[in-house]
């Protein structure tokens, strides 16, 4: 990639920051160059976050409606996958998937309920909110 | 404390360049990522992120910080805490006694990474140089300018759960000898680069790696569009968003080979970086001509031509790779 082919598309993506990369000159050698976005990149990561915006809104909608546990759609608001929430919350997966069932969230003693407050970085009162009122 | 902040293209090998430019030895970030044996790439079908495999285009995490440290004979402290309270007192004393400090950190939880950018990477590196007040200052190495972090979010990248888990790791360089004999360090670091890349015994390590890509690639079920569009934009983002992007690296190694080259003399270097340069203009095409696939409405290029990009990366990457590995041997 040469100096001028640096793409500077001015991505949203990048919260107005710049990238460092690295390109050639036109004596053929490498300097250190400022990247502020590229289209085919940015194309990318906003397919992903919308695909979890998605996955949230549709995980609320089910929420509302009683058929899952508010930890279905945090878990996708906060950007984690089932594997990723499990881990950091360090709770076995299937408990986890346990969990999604409404019933069975509702019944969560407040130190289960700690460790995923803690992976969201919210309270314990924060999720218990969230189970009254779905999507707030 | 004066710490010189420098952006990088890549955390672990700008924390790196900073740290021993620090301590005494001026380096840039591209020797560092290439005496550091930095470049790869991989194809792990069993890490699985939100259902796709993990592709990583350089070593795991810390492989650089370990191996540079080694190379160079730099004394490198490290440590990790199980408690986050004796984790945030041993990096003060270290801020206190005028040690910059690099550590892992999540990228989630850091509040000052464009909210679009922060998923949960648990392996980024930056430096700590000073607090004011309840803010830290850190040398975060991919952002323009230093920056400041309040305690408390520093405090939860540090010691965030799940995979890759920082377990609030801290490292400072001690010292590092200033005196090297660069040829030495840079056949050595370039034989190890073509040994990873070319002769990993497994199928999904390296070249074989990138031609087992090819053929994920290749037998995508046409019918399936909404699978193809995220699995397309998947290998995008590990390739170009996530530290820095395979085309980045590949790049960043040329970088490093023209540097090498020009310091030793040796003008098969600076002809290796002109032929990874175009290698990594193909990268980028292939990054391209995914993201154009999933945009098109209607069938735009079969995957059978996407593939073949990645057939012709594989075979121009291993024939410079050969080349590479007779010449670190001494043998051209």
């Amino acid at each position: 990639m040469r100096i001028d082919e640096v793409p500077q598309d001015h991505s949203s993506t990048y919260g107005g920051h710049s990238k460092l990369v690295y390109a050639v000159d036109e004596t053929g050698h490498y300097q250190r160059a400022q990247s502020d976005g590229w289209d085919a990149e940015a194309y990318a990561t906003e397919l992903a976050v919308h695909e979890l915006e998605e996955q949230e809104a549709s995980a609320w909608a089910d929420c509302r409606a009683g058929r899952v546990s508010p930890l279905l759609p945090l878990m996708y608001r906060y950007r984690f996958d089932e594997p990723g929430l499990a881990m950091a919350a360090g709770l076995w997966r299937w408990r986890l998937r346990r969990h999604f069932r409404p019933a069975v969230f509702r019944r969560l003693p407040a130190r289960v309920l700690a460790r995923y407050a803690e992976a969201f970085g919210l309270s314990v009162d924060d999720l218990r909110r969230y189970q009254q009122e779905p999507g707030a | 404390m004066n710490f010189q902040h420098r952006q990088s293209a890549h955390c672990e090998s700008g924390v790196m360049a900073n740290l021993l430019s620090h301590a005494g030895l001026p380096m840039s970030e591209p020797m560092a990522f290439g005496l550091g044996s930095g470049l790869a790439f991989a194809y792990l079908p069993i890490v699985k992120l939100s259902g796709l495999p993990l592709i990583a285009y350089r070593m795991p995490p810390r492989h650089i910080i370990r191996t540079l440290a080694k190379r160079l004979g730099a004394r490198l402290t490290s440590a990790t805490f199980r408690d986050p309270e004796k984790g945030r007192l041993a990096l003060d004393r270290a801020l206190d006694e005028g040690r910059p400090t690099g550590m892992q950190t999540s990228v989630f939880w850091l509040p000052y990474i464009p909210e679009q950018m922060r998923f949960h990477f648990n392996a980024h590196n930056l430096v700590a140089y000073g607090r004011d007040g309840d803010d830290y200052l850190l040398s975060d190495p991919v952002l323009e300018e230093a920056v400041r972090c309040p305690a408390q979010a520093l405090q939860k990248a540090r010691f965030v759960k799940g995979a890759l888990a920082p377990k609030g790791l801290l490292y400072w360089v001690e010292d590092v000898p200033r005196e090297h004999d660069w040829e030495r360090l840079v056949r050595k670091s370039i034989l190890s680069t073509t040994r990873i890349i070319d002769s990993a015994p497994l199928p999904w390590i390296g070249i074989r790696g990138i031609r087992h890509l090819a053929r994920q690639v290749r037998e995508l079920d046409p019918a399936n569009r909404k699978y193809n569009r995220l699995y397309l934009t998947h290998i995008v983002r590990m390739q170009e968003e996530i530290g820095t992007g395979g085309a980045g690296f590949r790049f960043m190694y040329a970088s490093f080979l023209d540097e090498a080259g020009q310091l030793i003399n040796a003008p098969a270097l600076n002809e290796a970086s002109a032929r990874l340069t175009l290698i990594g203009d193909d990268w980028r095409q292939f990054a391209l001509a995914c993201v154009r696939w999933c945009r098109s409405k209607e069938e735009a290029g079969s995957f059978a031509e996407i593939a073949e990009i990645l057939d012709r990366i594989a075979l121009a990457e291993r024939g410079l790779l050969a080349d590479l590995s007779r010449w670190s041997k001494g043998k051209a």
